[in-house]
C-alpha cells in the first residue's frame, strides 16, 4: 500500500496537498483499494463554496457509492474533468489524480491532520 | 460464516477480498479486479467457486410428479440428463425460489438452489411433502457437494483438457452427464451458467474440489468472483433473487412466463398466477439504460418523466461494459411505459434520466 510523503492526510483517507492557500484533494490508494473498480466520479461545480465536512464529491465503484467530504472550507477552483471519461484513473494513479482543488477560507482548518508515518500507523491500527 | 470447501485455496491469495453473501464468507473479487474478471468471461475463461450453493435431493417413485406440483415448470416426461430452470412460488403467486432441477432419472431429481435460501427451501418442500401423499423423499444434500463454474467462449477447451472418457462439447446447453473424469475427479457436469456466455457447471464431492480448481486454474481459467458474476448475470438480465425475484414478487411479473407452464394442471401458486395473468399484471420487470451518468442502484426510485409518484424501483444496476454505459432493471407499473421511453432515476437525491430498452443487455454471438 502506497503511502506518499509530504501530503496531509485525513481519517477519510482522501489525501491533501497544499499550495499556499489551495488545497489539492484526491483519494489514498488504500482507499481506491478498498473501493474497487470505480467507474463513476460525480465531482462539483467550479466556483461551489463549501464548508468542512460538506459532501463534496460521490465516487462509485462497481461495489459500493461512497462519499468524499470537504476536509476544508472554501471555493472550488478546479475540478479533474478526465475523471469524467476516465474514473479509472483513480484505481491507477491514485497520488497523481486529483479530484479537485479548494481556495481555503481558513488553512488553520488544516491543522490536525495527518502526515504520511501518522497515516500508515493509522491504517495499520485499523486492520486490526 | 459458513465456508466452502475452496474457501482455504483462495482465501489467503494477495488481492482476495471476501465478503459476507447470505451467510457464506465468499470471495467478491481477486486480485485482477471485477472489471477485469469480468472482461475474462466475455473474452476468455474464468473459474467461479459457487459451492454456496444449496442441492436438495428429491428422490422415489412420485418424485417428478411431486416436482411438477411443487414447481411452475414442466418436470414430468422430462429426459433423463436435462437440466430445467424453474421458479419455485407461493400459494399467492410470490417465489420462494428459483433453481435448477436435475434429471438424474424417472425416481430421482437433483435441486440446485440459492445458497442464501437453502434452509428456506428445504423447509418448504417438507411442508409440502407432508402435507401430501406423495411416494419421495428429500434431503439436503448441500454439504456434500462443492460446485465450480467454468465460464466464456474458452470453457470447452478448458474442459476438453481435463476430461478423460467423455466430450465435454457434447453436452448440449442444459443438459447434464453424470460420473463424469475430469481431472482425475468423479463429476455431474452440466453445461449450464449464470454470465451469458457459453460455459460449465461441475459438481464434485467437497474433498475433490481443491484438486478440480487447481486443474482448472493450470488450464488457463481465472478465478473470478461473485462481484463479476453479478455484473455479468446483469448484463444477461438473468434475475438473482432478493432483487428480481421475492417472496412478494411473482416469477410473471419478473418476466420469466416461459417458465411458468399455467396449462399444467394443479401446481402450487397456479391459480393465483393465472388470475394475475387475466387481470394484467400490476408491476414488470423492465430493462433501463442511464442516458445521463450516474450509477443506478437497488432500491433507486424510477419516475415517468415530470411526475411526483414513482411509477417503481430499481432491483439491479452497474455498469455495462459490454455497452460501456449504466444499466438497470427495475420493475415498474405495468403498461406505463414501453421501449424507448424516457424516465427518470433517482441516484442520491438526483433525478437522472433513462430510457427503456429491450432484454437482455448483453447476447453473445453465436
Amino acid at each position: 500500500m502506497e503511502i506518499k510523503t509530504g501530503l496531509k492526510y485525513t481519517e477519510s483517507h482522501e489525501w491533501i496537498k497544499v499550495e499556499d492557500s489551495i488545497a489539492i484533494v484526491g483519494i489514498t490508494d488504500y482507499a481506491q483499494d478498498a473501493l474497487g473498480d470505480i467507474v463513476f466520479v460525480e465531482v462539483p461545480e467550479v466556483e461551489r463554496k463549501v464548508s468542512k465536512g460538506a459532501e463534496v464529491v460521490n465516487i462509485e465503484s462497481v461495489k459500493v457509492a461512497e462519499a468524499v467530504y470537504a476536509p476544508v472550507s472554501g471555493t472550488i477552483c478546479e475540478i479533474n474533468e478526465q475523471l469524467e471519461d476516465e474514473p479509472e484513473l483513480l484505481n491507477e494513479a491514485p497520488y497523481d489524480t486529483f479530484i479537485y482543488s479548494i481556495e481555503m477560507t481558513d488553512p488553520s482548518e488544516l491543522n490536525g491532520f495527518m502526515d504520511a508515518a501518522e497515516y500508515e500507523e493509522f491504517i495499520n491500527n485499523s486492520k486490526e | 460464516m459458513k465456508i466452502t470447501p475452496l474457501h482455504s485455496v483462495y482465501a489467503n491469495l494477495p488481492g482476495t477480498k471476501l465478503v459476507d453473501f447470505g451467510g457464506w464468507e465468499m470471495p467478491i473479487q481477486f486480485e485482477k479486479g471485477i472489471l477485469a474478471e469480468h472482461r475474462t468471461v466475455r473474452n476468455a475463461v474464468g473459474l467461479f467457486d459457487v459451492s454456496h450453493m444449496g442441492e436438495i435431493l428429491v428422490e422415489g417413485s412420485d418424485a417428478l410428479a411431486f416436482l411438477d406440483y411443487l414447481l411452475t415448470n414442466k418436470i414430468v416426461g422430462s429426459e433423463e440428463g436435462r437440466c430445467i430452470y424453474t421458479p419455485m412460488c407461493r400459494d399467492d403467486g410470490g417465489t420462494v425460489d428459483d433453481l435448477l432441477v436435475y434429471v438424474f432419472s424417472g425416481q430421482s431429481c437433483l435441486l440446485v438452489v440459492n445458497a442464501a435460501n437453502t434452509d428456506k427451501d428445504f423447509q418448504w418442500i417438507r411442508q409440502v411433502l407432508d402435507a401430501g401423499e406423495w411416494n419421495c423423499k428429500a434431503a439436503n444434500v448441500s454439504g456434500n457437494w462443492a460446485q465450480l463454474a467454468v465460464q466464456g467462449p474458452g470453457s470447452l477447451a478448458v474442459m476438453e483438457k481435463i476430461s478423460k472418457g467423455f466430450e465435454p462439447g457434447a453436452i448440449p446447453y442444459y443438459r447434464h452427464r453424470r460420473a463424469c473424469q475430469t481431472a482425475g475427479v468423479t463429476a455431474l457436469v452440466s453445461r449450464t451458467g449464470y454470465t451469458g456466455e457459453d460455459g460449465f457447471e461441475i459438481y464434485c464431492p467437497s474433498a475433490d474440489a481443491p484438486r478440480l480448481w487447481d486443474a482448472l486454474r493450470a488450464e488457463g481459467a481465472l478465478p473470478c468472483g461473485l462481484g463479476a458474476r453479478d455484473l455479468l448475470r446483469l448484463e444477461a438480465a438473468l434475475p438473482l433473487y432478493g432483487h428480481e425475484l421475492t417472496d412478494s414478487i411473482s416469477p410473471l411479473e419478473a418476466g420469466l412466463s416461459m417458465f411458468v407452464k399455467l396449462e399444467k394442471e394443479g401446481f402450487i401458486g397456479r391459480d393465483r398466477l393465472l388470475a394475475m395473468k387475466e387481470q394484467g399484471l400490476p408491476r414488470r420487470l423492465y430493462g433501463l439504460e442511464m442516458s445521463e451518468s450516474g450509477v443506478p442502484r437497488d432500491g433507486c426510485m424510477v419516475y415517468l418523466s415530470g411526475e411526483t409518484s414513482s411509477a417503481g424501483v430499481v432491483t439491479s444496476g452497474g455498469k455495462s461494459l459490454m455497452r460501456e454505459s449504466f444499466i438497470a432493471l427495475a420493475l415498474l407499473e405495468n403498461g406505463r411505459v414501453k421501449i424507448g421511453d424516457e424516465v427518470e432515476v433517482d441516484i442520491r437525491g438526483k433525478r437522472k434520466t433513462a430510457l427503456i430498452v429491450k432484454k437482455p443487455f448483453y447476447r453473445r454471438s453465436e
